[in-house]
């Protein structure tokens, strides 16, 4: 059995990782390895407060009175400079309780200054000092109506890290959560008697987990939670077809630094009546292509597929993943090298209150255009110069690093680009090797 | 004589559990003595408490798949596998052939020698190694590619045979042909034989034949193990002089890899039926080699939708017939007939030789095996295994796509990082185009 360490960086970051290991506990019980880093004393004093406060070992947390101010730099340089040694210092600890130390799940996200600044700092630090762990990254994306103006400006910054160091990367959106647990209010307190919802059986649920009272973002960060537990699943129990946690950027990483993972979850929910099983099942993977699931704002049926992973939970057989992407493969577009592009994986053990349950993960062109996207809200603040000063204050940064994080961004930007121009055309077989007879 | 069994990967694990299942069952059904013993001898250890432990190592680079194995073995009351037996690591391969090959492979390579040797010890007279693995993943195809290159070198008298499983056709592993590739392009230097089963071609039989729904891969992998048992369960072989015969290996190696390039052998059983219907049927020696026979030359995999149309090249001058394009061209076939009035069995169908390559006579291309026990509750039952062209369309495919991604580059960083390098590769396929290459010929 490998272990993983999560470090959970930021105000976001921090509400996330609680739900995680609210609802881990609820599923599997093992020892925590956490690694919580703060710069504001709020939160990691209440998750120390609270409930779940046996957990979490003084010695795993850091926290600075002060906060970044929403400045990636402040978190990145200055911080990330002082704090260097006592981070590597506790990630060490965490480390070294591992028997083996497979996977750093990193949760931050990155319109802020902390979760944006610092946590990419803290994955630099983790390349260097334990280069053969992987390192997921979950990654919260602002959305175009963020209330931190300079979102943009910590997000692009943040993703020339995220495009060098991380393995692999998760982007979730707040609105695509906030539209799912819309979703599911409406279901749950819609009522036809047949739409019975089950209850604690929701995506967002976290009921029968440690921490009874419900907060605003909990039922949010409940779905992110579900996200990381389904990805680990094939690693924490048996099934027919195991995927190892390396096996997942192994298999849909095909260029290093098109590592960026759209995600899909479903169900969203259980209904109580049991019968419907065979129609609920394929209706699942219908599902999991569909936008509605999907936890960031993309449209990757409109683009290319360049590679796809399934991990499948619960009473699933073979039969029934074959069946089901013969029967979507017709409507979705893979790149022409790996038209078969699949991952796929059976656990037999399903989330708590669900009898089955799917999470995809596409590797897929459409990607570009969140990022071109994020690019045009930068470039709107950055013509201006505006707020540019508070950053270019911050000892260690200047224009260079924008401009180098700019260029990251259209060079992937570009790569993308060159994958989906190979669509329009019908690539013929490249010639194989002659055998002289 | 023994055969020691080599389990690598979740899939190796998890059929060679189901193989043992029904040597076992089968073996205690028999009501002949002489066979019962045969069997057990060649796959288990009697214990001195009077268990029967399979002959078998369990090698995974994670616990998981070995855990449930035993634990399956174990339920079943019937026979265990050894308790020392196995050899697990913490964390998996990652799907990475290299890793496995390069870096798990070497480093594991003391321990999993140590425990084939005690295995090995235990039997009185070896009659060879098998390996079970997929090729898709990274454990059983990188780990069991390495370790067929260790037993080669410690064991080189031995016939090593390796069974393989290849995936679905539609995607199960996104590095499952460069995976294939990989391992083929090695086994085919150290292997005597390579069994082949294919997923998709099982999965058709659970569907169409056995009725089963929703097929798990428990279903996939009883199967393999059925057919597979059906060749390596006790036989009386032309050479066996009218005893089990105590080289099996051997002899299908002989039987049917006589060329160092042409070792790819399919399998193929007939009758398959759900087990509920099985005590209700009965069949001719007749019906079922008719149907065999024109399974083999149509190149169906199974005992439905045959092609009754496809007919050998006509047999004066050895002119190319126009059906000649579907006709699955024989290097060579060993029948294994099992069960009531096998010795009225008449096989004369599979000597003629238009349905052989020219440069063998038919006495020389085709063996038959018999036992008068039936096989797994088969009153009768014929298994066919065919060194043929039923699996250059297989090969061809999953060549085929690997070469495309290859062209691409795509994911060869992964593969690089481990140790295998670009031109690692270009090795690979080079010697797969040769075996390609190869069987195509067997038309002319």
């Amino acid at each position: 059995m490998t272990q993983s360490v999560v470090v959970q960086v930021g105000q976001c970051g921090n509400q996330v990782g609680y739900r995680f290991w609210d609802l881990a506990l609820r599923e599997y019980a093992s020892v925590n390895k956490a690694v919580l880093v703060d710069m504001e004393e709020g939160v990691i004093s209440q998750i120390l407060q609270g409930p779940l406060r046996e957990l979490f070992d003084s010695a795993q947390l850091l926290t600075d009175v002060s906060g970044s101010g929403n400045n990636w730099a402040t978190g990145h340089m200055t911080y990330g400079s002082v704090y260097r040694e006592l981070i590597v210092d506790k990630l060490r600890k965490a480390a070294e309780l591992c028997d083996c130390l497979q996977c750093f799940f990193l949760i931050h996200s990155l319109g802020g200054g902390t979760g944006s600044g610092l946590g990419t700092r803290v994955l630099g630090l983790l390349e260097e000092e334990f280069p053969g762990v992987s390192r997921i990254v979950t990654s919260m994306y602002p959305s175009a109506e963020d209330d931190v103006i300079t979102s943009p400006y910590n997000s692009v910054l943040a993703m020339r890290e995220l495009t060098e160091h991380a393995h692999c990367v998760l982007p979730v959106e707040n609105q695509s959560l906030m539209d799912i647990v819309q979703k599911i209010q409406m279901v749950a307190h819609g009522a036809k008697p047949e739409l019975m919802v089950r209850r604690n059986a929701t995506l967002s649920s976290g009921q029968g987990g440690v921490h009874e009272v419900e907060k605003p973002f909990d039922a949010m960060n409940n779905i992110v939670a579900n996200l990381l537990l389904n990805m680990t699943s094939s690693a924490r129990f048996e099934g027919s077809l195991n995927v190892d946690l390396n096996e997942i950027a192994m298999n849909l990483v095909p260029f290093p630094r098109l590592h960026y993972l759209v995600p899909s979850l479903t169900p969203l929910y259980t209904l109580a009546d049991v019968n419907a099983v065979p129609r609920r099942l394929d209706q699942m993977f219908s599902d999991a292509f569909s936008k509605d699931h999907q936890l960031i704002h993309a449209n990757p049926k409109q683009s290319m597929y360049l590679a796809c992973a399934l991990m499948v939970r619960g009473n699933v057989h073979v039969s029934d993943l074959r069946r089901n992407i013969e029967r979507l493969r017709p409507s979705l577009s893979f790149v022409s090298w790996n038209q078969e592009g699949w991952k796929t994986g059976l656990c037999s053990v399903p989330p708590v209150g669900h009898s089955h349950s799917l999470l995809a993960l596409a590797n897929n062109t459409c990607m570009k255009l969140n990022f071109m996207e994020l690019k045009e809200r930068f470039t709107k603040l950055y013509r201006k110069k505006a707020h540019l000063h508070h950053f270019l204050h911050v000892e260690g940064m200047d224009l260079g690093c924008f401009t180098e994080a700019t260029s990251s961004l259209d060079s992937l930007i570009e790569e993308y680009d060159s994958l989906d121009a190979t669509r329009a055309q019908a690539t013929p077989d490249p010639p194989r090797l002659r055998i002289a007879t | 004589m023994s055969v020691v069994t080599v389990q690598l990967g979740q899939c190796g694990n998890q059929v060679g559990q189901e193989l043992f299942d029904v040597l076992c069952s089968d073996a205690l059904a028999a009501h002949r003595k002489t066979y019962s013993t045969a069997s057990c001898e060649r796959f288990f250890h009697l214990t001195s408490h009077g268990d029967l432990e399979a002959r078998a190592v369990l090698i995974d680079m994670e616990p998981k798949a070995i855990n449930s194995s035993m634990t399956k073995a174990l339920k079943g009351g019937r026979w265990r596998y050894g308790e020392a037996s196995h050899f697990s690591q913490k964390q998996g391969s990652g799907n990475n052939w290299a890793n496995g090959f390069c870096v798990h492979g070497p480093r594991h390579k003391d321990a999993v020698e140590e425990l084939v040797r005690r295995e090995v010890e235990r039997c009185d007279r070896l009659a060879g190694l098998m390996t079970m693995m997929s090729v898709a993943g990274g454990t059983g195809s990188g780990v069991g590619t390495y370790i067929t290159q260790c037993l080669r070198d410690i064991y080189p008298a031995s016939f090593i045979l390796n069974h393989l499983t290849w995936p679905y056709g539609t995607g199960e592993v996104i590095l499952q042909n460069y995976n294939s590739v990989l391992t083929l392009a090695h086994l085919y230097q150290l292997s005597d034989a390579i069994v082949v089963h294919e997923n998709d071609t099982v999965h058709g039989i659970c569907s169409r034949l056995l009725n089963i729904k929703p097929i798990a891969f428990t279903d996939i992998n009883r199967v393999i193990a059925h057919q597979l048992g059906g060749v390596l369960q006790p036989a009386l072989t032309p050479d066996s002089n009218g005893v089990y015969s105590l080289n099996p290996l051997g002899e299908l190696v002989s039987a049917l890899c006589c060329h160092p390039e042409y070792k790819l052998l399919s399998v193929s059983t007939i009758p398959q039926m759900p087990s509920s219907s099985v005590p209700y049927s009965s069949f001719s020696w007749t019906g079922l080699l008719k149907h065999l026979r024109q399974m083999l030359i149509s190149n169906t995999k199974m005992e439905e939708g045959i092609d009754w149309h496809v007919r050998p090249p006509a047999a004066s001058g050895r002119i190319r017939s126009v059906a000649g394009s579907s006709f699955n061209t024989s290097l060579a076939n060993l029948l294994i007939l099992r069960g009531k009035d096998v010795y009225c069995a008449e096989t004369g169908n599979f000597e003629e030789a238009t349905i052989y390559t020219p440069w063998l006579s038919p006495a020389e291309a085709f063996s038959a095996w018999k036992s008068p026990i039936p096989f797994n509750k088969y009153e009768k039952s014929a298994t066919l295994v065919s060194n043929s062209q039923a699996l250059l369309g297989p090969l061809e495919d999953i060549v085929r796509k690997a070469w495309n991604m290859f062209a691409s580059r795509a994911y060869i960083h992964q593969y690089d990082t481990f140790g295998i390098s670009e031109d690692n590769f270009l090795d690979s396929f080079t010697a797969l185009e040769q075996v390609v290459s190869s069987y195509r010929e067997l038309k002319s």
